[in-house]
């Protein structure tokens, strides 16, 4: 499976995601933000960090970059697109998602493990996946998920809703809802789920000896969706 | 303006130092250059007080590629693998604007590092605040926090360990202290030597503007009521202009076009031109007009003396001005000729056409003034006697509590979950450990490193203080099974004018060279910060050590929870019960005086070597350094970790408890032994004829101690847990 991790200027995880994808198989390659178009790809990965800065908004500079429109289009004719982190701002920026990334309830910066519960398995990130909770990281500042009631609504009947907080035991509520987002929402799908943005990290849970291995299940089984 | 004896005095300068620069120049200085002079003449910058004792420092070692006087030092981790690391303060400019100081002081640590070549793998702070009680502590501490965090997290480099102390000797002059780790292939590191007649001096990163101005003469002075009038003096950290200048940098370092290069930190464009020519015994011609300015008409002083943050001198080697300047617009920073090397000797400034200074570099660097200063010894206190008799009013497991709950004891999770210290993916253990741990990225090793300070036993009796603390570090890096390498230290201190001040500085430093030459610990690099003083109240002598180690395989990397119920707990080391100065004396007793611990370098070498031979042999499965609060309070941390309790056995030949279990006695460590490993454990132990306890076994779920405590491990994770975040909500 062919990936891109797309650079841009502030990102951080970069690295980390090609580490990963790397990992599990894919044939991974990296392209800077001002390319205008991005290699043969199965899969096209917005990464972490802080593109431009974050000035402005988190993630709303990127959203008007130079490889962007080329993300966009790739997305349009149902291509796979991950977000993480800054990728899930960006991609609610570029309108590929709804709603928004506030800023954390507490006001603070959260780096944490977290429990997410799989809320939906018909796509090809989640189909057949082995658990309903997965232990992922969390490290942001605005992960505060909003969006209006008819698109909360929308997202509920399409069951675009991919991942929320969630406690060891699946159960979603207040206390395990890090960062204040509406229905504990910690990813969502586009309508046709090919675009996942979440704010959790796999990429940095995949071996025993960093925090928890729950993120290598989540890179197998897209690989294994795929074959 | 005309420079008169009062101008001079107004930038930093003495008397006697005005008339000598006068005397060596043989004339006046202009403004530009008497500002040139009070930059590089300052505390900060010339290290005029401290120099004289800093040179005894022990700072060889067979892994040490690089020691004091670049701009960070350099340890080999074998494989052509190479560690460039240091620790620097940003104490003045944090107390006046926390979020800045704070955040331009991370940004600092790691130019100094990536300068070298380094790409940053992991950073680590001590800071001290005030009493809790306070008014300030409060928002200061919110402040610097999130001033470490903001610009830590968006470079994206793991914050992965650190230190946070209160005590109300900082409610004038808090101590922030960052250090960052680089990892570095040895064949590839870059010097700020300036090397070769007519070479191009390049200006990369951002634009110069007025903030910061006099900032190392502000670090270089006390403070009094009026400091906060000095916010404009603090500089402005952008971390996303850092992140592009890091990427940048070690691009163009990727081939050989860079003859020296030298970030602009303190006394910025001037110290870092002067440097690089001092160290290559050349002269620099800079035309200031082609300097990048953030703002219109800035003129060669403000120029000269400008702290903003994010920029870099280039010695380049020529006809590489394209190649690199390619490099620069591709990550959107600023880029300039601004002028050459030369066979002056001198530092010449253009402006307009116009040379508007002149001044050899010997004046700034090698005549700096260097003083001896009188300085008073600290005698050792009278050991105290306590009556044990009040002892026997307090229950044991009140006392436990207490001490847990306590603001230098308690969990700093509040601070640390603020900071991102999982991004690059190799971290393998987390803030909140003896050490922080990170893989070198894609092999077996893993490098370990510790802040490490004890301002109460500096102050108590700062030799012996100097000795502990070094000796701390390198307990905490053998307790996550690395071998100590190397240690840089920042010492922070009062105004060295001052006998007494002055005399804690050369003691402290003395401690730290005898115990860094035992224990074959060598200081690498290190800053110096006096002046910590407000309206004549100086901090506590708190020189911190930031220690790194090496774990060959980072599967034997030890961490300190409670493994396997039924495994066998052993404390190495001999305990005497030492109560003075301990957090049992202050907070129970409220007893302040009395000695430190006495530190026995001996012991500390011999057992440190043991505790690693037993890791090395994967003979124990956790392992805890005893420190601050004794025996139990170790134990308990251990517990709470590993979500596992521990029956304590009645404990032969004890002559008290509370000296026992809350002591403070030095070289000492907790260990945790799986049954089948006992047999070799104790053969092991009676080889290097060390002193050992059977302390308990692990089990159940709470701490069980005859019929004096039996305390629910929730109980104790509440006690140790929630203090600092009800502090801050409150």
């Amino acid at each position: 499976m062919r990936s891109s991790v797309i650079i841009f200027p502030g990102s951080n995880c970069d690295r980390d995601m090609d580490v990963a994808l790397k990992k599990f198989g894919f044939k991974n390659q990296m392209v800077w933000h001002n390319d205008q178009s991005i290699p043969k790809s199965d899969l096209i990965v917005l990464p972490g960090g802080f593109s431009y800065g974050d000035y402005l908004r988190c993630g709303s500079i990127a959203s008007k970059s130079n490889i962007i429109k080329s993300v966009i289009d790739f997305a349009n004719s149902g291509g796979l697109v991950l977000g993480i982190c800054n990728g899930f701002q960006i991609l609610t920026e570029t309108g590929l998602l709804n709603g928004i990334l506030q800023q954390n309830k507490f006001l603070n910066f959260i780096c944490s493990n977290v429990y997410v519960k799989v809320k939906d398995k018909q796509n090809k990130y989640f189909k057949d996946l082995k658990k309903d909770v997965l232990e992922l990281h969390i490290a942001h500042n605005e992960g505060n998920y909003f969006c209006s009631d008819d698109e909360l609504k929308s997202l509920e009947d399409n069951n675009q809703i991919a991942v929320t907080y969630c406690g060891e035991d699946g159960t979603e509520n207040e206390k395990n809802n890090p960062n204040g987002a509406i229905k504990h929402i910690a990813g969502i799908f586009n309508k046709n789920k090919n675009v996942l943005g979440m704010m959790p990290h796999p990429e940095r849970m995949i071996d025993k000896y960093l925090s928890g291995e729950d993120g290598s299940l989540f890179f197998k089984n897209i690989l294994d969706n795929f074959k | 303006m005309e420079v008169t004896e009062a101008v001079a005095i107004d930038h930093g300068l003495k008397k006697e130092e005005f008339s000598k620069i006068c005397e060596l120049l043989k004339r006046t200085p202009n403004l530009t250059e008497l500002a040139i002079f009070s930059a590089m003449w300052n505390e900060h910058c010339s290290y005029k007080s401290s120099r004289k004792h800093l040179k005894k420092m022990h700072t060889k070692g067979k892994q040490v590629i690089q020691g004091p006087g670049e701009n960070a030092g350099v340890i080999d981790i074998g494989d052509d693998d190479a560690i460039v690391f240091k620790i620097e303060s940003h104490n003045h400019p944090s107390f006046i604007e926390p979020y800045q100081g704070a955040a331009t002081g991370v940004g600092g640590i790691m130019r100094d590092v990536f300068t070298m070549g380094a790409r940053p793998i992991a950073n680590l702070n001590s800071i001290h605040f005030g009493s809790p009680q306070h008014k300030k502590t409060r928002n200061l501490l919110r402040g610097v926090v999130k001033g470490i965090g903001g610009y830590g997290n968006c470079i994206g480099v793991p914050t992965i360990a650190g230190q946070t102390t209160f005590d109300e000797s900082y409610n004038g002059n808090i101590l922030v202290n960052a250090m960052t780790l680089g990892l570095v292939n040895k064949n590839k590191i870059f010097y700020s030597k300036a090397a070769g007649l007519d070479k191009p001096v390049i200006y990369v990163g951002s634009k110069t503007g007025r903030d910061g101005i006099h900032g190392a003469s502000m670090a270089s002075a006390t403070f009094d009521d009026k400091i906060e009038e000095k916010k404009p003096t603090v500089q402005v950290g952008d971390p996303f202009t850092e992140k592009l200048l890091l990427e940048a940098c070690l691009e163009l370092m990727a081939d050989n076009s860079i003859i020296a290069i030298q970030d602009m930190g303190a006394a910025g464009l001037t110290s870092s031109s002067v440097e690089m020519a001092s160290k290559g015994n050349l002269g620099i011609e800079l035309n200031l007009s082609e300097v990048p300015c953030r703002e219109e008409k800035m003129t060669p002083y403000e120029i000269m003396l400008s702290e903003s943050q994010e920029r870099m001198l280039i010695v380049l080697e020529k006809g590489k001005e394209e190649h690199a300047k390619k490099i620069f617009d591709k990550w959107n920073l600023d880029f300039a000729v601004i002028g050459k090397t030369t066979n002056s000797k001198k530092i010449e400034l253009i402006f307009d056409n116009k040379k508007v200074a002149e001044i050899p570099i010997d004046l700034l660097a090698e005549n700096a003034p260097i003083y001896d200063r009188p300085w008073k010894k600290t005698k050792l206190p009278q050991k105290l006697k306590f009556d044990k008799d009040e002892f026997k009013t307090l229950k044991l497991s009140d006392c436990l509590k207490k001490i847990l709950s306590n603001s230098n004891i308690s969990d700093k999770k509040w601070i640390w979950d603020q900071y991102d210290h999982t991004v690059m993916g190799d971290t393998i253990q987390k803030p909140g450990g003896d050490a922080g741990v990170v893989r070198v990225h894609g092999t077996n090793k893993a490098v370990a490193a510790s802040v490490d300070s004890s301002a109460l036993y500096c102050f108590s009796h700062p030799l012996t203080g100097g000795k502990q603390i070094v000796c701390e570090s390198y307990r905490n890096l053998i307790s996550v099974g690395a071998k100590p390498i190397a240690i840089t230290n920042c010492l922070n201190f009062g105004n060295p004018e001052k006998e007494k001040n002055m005399g804690e500085f050369v003691e402290c430093v003395e401690g730290i060279t005898e115990a860094s030459k035992y224990l074959d610990f060598p200081v690498v690099s290190g800053n110096v910060s006096f002046y910590n003083e407000t309206k004549d109240k100086g901090i506590k002598p708190t020189p911190t050590i930031g220690g790194v180690g090496l774990i060959s395989n980072y599967q034997q990397m030890l961490t300190m929870g409670f493994k396997t119920e039924g495994n066998l707990v052993y404390v190495i080391g001999k305990t005497d019960g030492h109560l003075d100065q301990s957090i049992f004396a202050r907070e129970l007793l409220n007893e302040k005086k009395g000695p430190p611990p006495t530190v026995n370098l001996f012991n500390e070498k011999n057992i440190g070597e043991t505790v690693l031979d037993l890791s090395r042999k994967n003979l124990i499965v956790s392992c805890h350094d005893v420190s601050l609060g004794g025996i139990l309070t170790a134990i308990s941390k251990m517990c709470i970790k590993g979500k596992k309790g521990i029956k304590i056995n009645a404990l032969k030949g004890l002559t008290n408890k509370y000296e026992y279990f809350f002591g403070e006695d030095q070289a000492r460590y907790i260990i945790e032994i799986p049954k089948a490993s006992l047999k070799k454990v104790n053969e092991i132990l009676n080889k290097y004829s060390v002193h050992f306890d059977e302390l308990g076994t692990v089990g159940g779920q709470s701490i069980e101690y005859q019929d004096d405590i039996n305390l629910p491990i929730e109980e104790l994770a509440d006690a140790h847990k929630y203090w600092l975040k009800k502090y801050m909500d409150s």
